[in-house]
């Protein structure tokens, strides 16, 4: 039998604000864990390190970071793509002015900038809501990229407009440059990916989180109760910030190396995001993984399959993704609009009481 | 609910010292007079009841003393002393605790969540403290935990402890709120009408309920209700509001003999 708990046995308050509540569960993760650190580096290989998994684990930090904004304070933001990219040139003015510095803590300090940054564009929204605050937050996202790509001096006056990475090590390996192995190109992703969950999951159980949450479903009722309106928004702006950021250094230094603002982080990017939010689950940590997992992965299986398996010529495989990819995620929104966090839920529910439902 | 309180509750708080003192509020939007010089004080322990009919200004009151709106003449005293400008969250933080005419819990948060949430301003672990889920951080939290759990035992909603607020019938909700107001452990309660839309039985309950805060935890309350039965019987002492005025104030007792209430409000022929 899977699952093996029959009611509520939990005795103690701090037990029921853990993480992982069945212990079956906790076992399970550090399965996964141990499978995730100490086997796939063992086995990665080029294609599944730049295909999927450091694609999927930079996407989920994005995603985590925008569910912190919007699943969880319910701010919407359409400027995730500029916020990348503040993170990613931050990165790189970090690591060209500073050498020495070692890159974590270039991608630690380029996620902070970002979170300055967001905290100036999250001002509007103590004034603006909803649909008014969207278009802000899209503001911020052109005027972003614009600035990058207006300014010589934020691409070191590059001749080709582009920022490429310098090479680093941590511990002697490379982990940006030509010369990075995939192991090391996935480990340092993973390392900060699962870092940024756990910080994800500690302020969203508190009352950092509950005060987030209460804005977000009643805002009025949150100041009555002693909820500090611009605190708890321009925290979670700059939070927010601070994880997307993150991700977009990464995307820059260890994924792609070499990129240029309106192409790496256009507004396609932040409607890549939200989609990845939507999709996982609003205000769901497992949510932000599977939802990027879904949006990075829908893709490139496809590809295999009607490239692959079917043997279709590549130009048509390529632009018929597009329309299966957007039918598929419009059917799964339709099916399920709480997200795959939901359907997992509901699942594991269901796994839980097997075989006795009542 | 029958007599519950009695006349001994009458004599309560009378040599108490004012917990807050409104002194000529006046309030207006645009040309609307929602107050217009209303003057009366909450005594330190007592139920205070606020009645008046439909759009008397009672509401707005209430909102005047949790800060969320702010009158063009008068002056609020807690304490003895002038409060000054205040929003909201700093008002909370003074201990003053309410609920809404019209329920306005987190709909998608759950009811522990929800109490849990009541308790912010006694919450006082810092940022960088939870973001790392330290000691601190953890045993301020389960302490919180336990008394949020005491609450939950008061107002009989354990089955409910797990369950989003949003989907709860209306009168599981109204208790709910009540429970967050609880929750911050509040020097003064304000209640907008606790048993609008209830049942005689709910009504009971949730009269018992006022009268147990009062009773066991001291907390001084004003609280705006319709029914006249359930405002005679549990309240010390009676504001009675018309049109943004002030037209009566006393005892249960003489609010009942008042003349100009009986004709703008009560309207019973005698
Ligand atoms: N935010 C506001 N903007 C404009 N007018 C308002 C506002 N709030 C209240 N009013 C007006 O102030 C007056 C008093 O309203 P209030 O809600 O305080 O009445 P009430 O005594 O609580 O009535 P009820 O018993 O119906 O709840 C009404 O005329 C109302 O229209
Ligand atoms: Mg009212």
């Amino acid at each position: 039998m899977l699952y093996r708990e029959a009611g509520e046995f939990r005795t103690s308050y701090p037990d029921d604000s853990q993480t992982f509540p069945i212990s079956f569960d906790k076992y399970r993760y550090y399965a996964i864990l141990a499978v995730l650190v100490v086997v796939v580096p063992l086995v990665i290989n080029d294609y599944w390190a730049n295909a999927v998994l450091v694609p999927v684990l930079v996407w989920s930090i994005a995603a985590l970071g925008l569910n912190i904004l919007t699943g969880y304070c319910g701010q919407i933001s359409l400027g995730t793509g500029g916020f990348m990219a503040v993170g990613a040139y931050g990165c790189y003015k970090l690591m060209t002015a500073f050498p020495d510095l070692n890159i974590i803590f270039c991608i630690v300090l380029s996620g902070a900038i970002t979170a300055g940054v967001g905290i100036i564009f999250g001002l509007p929204s103590l004034r603006i809501k909803g649909f008014y605050l969207a278009v802000a937050t899209l503001a911020a996202q052109f005027f972003l990229v614009w600035l990058f790509n207006s300014f010589p001096w934020f691409y070191n006056y590059s001749a080709s407009g582009q920022i490429t990475v310098p090479e680093r090590t941590v511990l002697g390996f490379p982990v940006t440059g030509p010369y990075t192995e995939p192991w090391a190109k996935y480990l340092i992703c993973l390392a900060f990916a699962f870092a940024l969950a756990w910080l994800a999951r500690n302020l969203t159980r508190g009352s950092v989180g509950r005060s987030w949450m209460a804005i977000r479903d009643m805002d009025i009722a949150a100041e009555i109760i002693g909820v500090n309106p611009l605190k708890a928004k321009l925290q979670a702006f700059a939070v927010s910030s601070f994880f997307v950021g993150i991700a977009g250094a990464l995307f820059f230094s260890v994924y792609l190396g070499a990129v240029e603002a309106s192409e790496a982080f256009g507004i396609n990017q932040s409607f890549l995001v939200l989609f990845m939010v939507i999709i996982g689950g609003l205000g769901s940590i497992f949510g932000s993984f599977a939802g990027a997992a879904f949006i990075v992965l829908l893709p490139v299986l496809l590809k295999n399959l009607l490239v692959g398996k079917l043997s279709w010529p590549t130009d048509i495989a390529t632009n018929s993704e597009f329309i299966i990819v957007g039918a598929l995620i419009i059917f799964f929104l339709i099916v399920e609009p709480h997200g795959l966090a939901h359907l997992a839920r509901l699942f594991k529910e269901k796994l839980r009481l097997w075989p006795f439902p009542h | 609910m029958g007599d519950v309180a009695g006349s001994e509750r009458a004599s309560m708080g009378e040599s108490k010292p004012p917990l807050m003192e409104l002194r000529g509020i006046t309030l207006r939007f645009g040309g609307v007079l929602a107050i217009s010089d209303v003057s009366f004080d909450i005594r330190e322990g007592e139920i205070r009841a606020i009645i008046g009919p439909n759009g008397a200004g009672k509401s707005s009151m209430l909102n005047v003393i949790s800060g969320f709106y702010h009158p063009q003449e008068g002056n609020i005293l807690f304490r003895g002393e002038v409060r000054p400008f205040m929003r909201p969250h700093r008002v909370a933080a003074l201990g003053i605790a309410r609920t809404f005419q019209n329920i306005a819990l987190f709909k998608r948060m759950t009811t522990l969540d929800n109490i849990m949430t009541g308790r912010m301003t006694l919450m006082k672990s810092s940022f960088a403290a939870q973001a790392l889920w330290w000691g601190s951080a953890e045993r301020e939290e389960s302490a919180h935990r336990e008394k949020a759990e005491e609450i939950i035992d008061f107002l009989g909603i354990q089955a409910i402890r797990k369950v989003p607020v949003g989907t709860l019938p209306y009168g599981l909700q109204k208790r709910v709120e009540l429970g967050r107001a609880l929750a911050a452990e509040p020097r003064l309660l304000l209640l907008d009408e606790p048993m609008a839309g209830m049942n005689v039985e709910e009504k009971e309950d949730m009269s018992r309920f006022i009268l147990d805060v009062n009773d066991e935890f001291g907390t001084t309350i004003a609280l705006i209700e319709h029914d006249m039965g359930v405002v005679m019987d549990i309240s010390d002492r009676i504001v009675v509001m018309d049109y943004g005025k002030k037209i009566g104030d006393g005892k249960p007792g003489e609010i009942r003999k008042n003349q100009d209430v009986i004709d703008a409000y009560l309207g019973v022929p005698h």
